[in-house]
């Protein structure tokens, strides 16, 4: 057995993500935010072997329908029938294969199916909202589901979140997991959705926003969006270890 | 040119239905020999518990191998998924089955403690935090962490888990009093 301890190359590091990419913790107009969001700032540590691996979690994970969020129960799901797809590529293009990619939403009606969510919309006993699938060769996911739809909250007076899917990505390290959330083109919620405009370039917004993809759609039976969803990327070379820490 | 990367969105309040795994809290089967809880408490700016946060936990294993491709060393085997995920309790409170990592290769030939790498999802987090565990046990390898010593010596102290009956404890204060260190990776 070799010595755990031994020493080992050193790797190279995934990338920082750009300032502006991801929303600031502490965004005051959603107003969970305040008593959540760290004060100290975040401590710029070294990546090590820790953070360059990553869980990769396969096909034991997956059953056989859960990329069909219609077809999980006896009947099929209200709502108009949709298929959400795209790929899976880190921040230079490249495509991250065979990646768990988790989807959690609301029905139709803008329910979840969740305890905690008892606004006076009606669950629909044939969809729970939760798919997984794993990313193929190309990277590409592809679920089959139902249109989410907008739903109150009570972050403001008539607050209402813009319709939405949720989505956790692995990639294949530490740095690439990421938490997210996909919107549909032509949304009129956006401008009093403070999820939405945590994120403060217009251009990181728009990477959040499907497209409509009228060749995937399927005539008389679906309608399709298409989404990809990029990851940080990962530099050639070794960290330099004169780095500023 | 490099692409626009996807923004961090919060899990929201919502997120059991889709990230709670029935054995998302066991990095190792129920009966495993030597396995410990990791078990503590998430809290927010005003100590109190938040029942809607997620964590997923990331680690060597005793041998200070990890489970993927670019551990050069080659893969820890066995039923050790280096994974785990648990969500928190109306108390606030999470618990993960694991086994206690090795000291892990650090930059430069260093040696890193043993240590778990720690991720927080909550309604209210934009993003998730970062974080680790450390062992109190383990005081000397502390000691020489690259990783603890880029943390300032006030808040080395949040990232090192106590023993308790069955394992350690860390808990996990969001905000305010006993901040968490988290990390920029």
């Amino acid at each position: 057995m070799t010595d755990p301890t031994q020493a080992i190359p050193d790797l190279a590091p995934y990338r920082r993500a750009p300032e502006g990419t991801h929303p600031p913790l502490l965004s005051p107009d959603y107003a969970s935010t305040v008593l959540r969001a760290p004060k100290d700032p975040l401590i710029h540590v070294p990546q090590t072997l820790t953070e360059i691996t990553g869980p990769l979690l396969g096909e034991g994970r997956l059953g056989e329908l859960d990329h069909d969020l219609t077809r999980q129960h006896q009947g099929e799901p209200l709502g108009e029938r949709i298929i959400v797809h795209g790929r899976v590529l880190d921040g230079d293009g490249r495509p991250i294969r065979n990646t768990l990619v988790e989807v959690w939403q609301a029905n139709a009606a803008g329910r979840y199916q969740h305890e905690g969510d008892q606004h006076p919309a009606p669950l629909d006993p044939n969809f729970t909202g939760v798919g997984r699938c794993l990313t193929d060769d190309e990277g590409r996911y592809r679920f089959i589901t139902v249109k989410p739809g907008a739903y109150p909250w009570r972050n403001h007076p008539n607050a209402w979140r813009a319709a939405h899917i949720h989505f956790s990505l692995f990639g294949r390290a530490f740095p690439q997991r990421l938490v997210t959330q996909m919107y549909f083109p032509g949304e009129y919620l956006f401008f009093q959705d403070p999820i939405y405009n945590a994120v403060r370039e217009e251009r990181a917004r728009q990477a959040m926003i499907s497209r409509f993809d009228l060749d995937e759609t399927v005539p008389e039976w679906a309608l399709a969006f298409n989404w990809d969803i990029v990851l940080t990327g990962r530099d050639a070379t070794p960290q330099d270890e004169d780095e500023d820490h | 040119m490099a692409l626009q990367l996807t923004p961090s969105q919060t899990v929201g309040p919502f997120f059991a239905i889709g990230l709670t795994w029935e054995d998302g809290p066991y990095v190792v089967p129920e009966g495993t020999e030597g396995a410990i809880w990791i078990r503590g408490q998430v809290t927010d700016g005003e100590g109190e518990p938040v029942p809607d946060a997620v964590i997923e936990t990331w680690q060597a294993d005793p041998d200070g191998r990890f489970d993927h491709p670019d551990d050069p060393r080659g893969p820890a085997g066995g039923d050790f998924r280096g994974f785990g995920r648990a969500g928190t309790d109306a108390e606030g409170r999470y618990g993960i089955l694991t086994l206690k990592p090795g000291p892990v290769p650090g930059p430069g030939g260093a040696t890193q403690a043993p240590h778990i790498a720690v991720s927080v999802f909550a309604r209210g987090l934009l993003n998730r935090v970062v974080t680790r565990v450390y062992f109190a046990d383990e005081a000397d390898a502390n000691a020489s962490d690259p990783v603890l010593a880029a943390v300032p010596e006030e808040k080395r102290g949040t990232l090192i888990a106590e023993r308790t009956d069955d394992g350690y404890r860390f808990d996990v204060r969001l905000q305010g009093e006993g901040e968490t260190a988290f990390f920029d990776i």
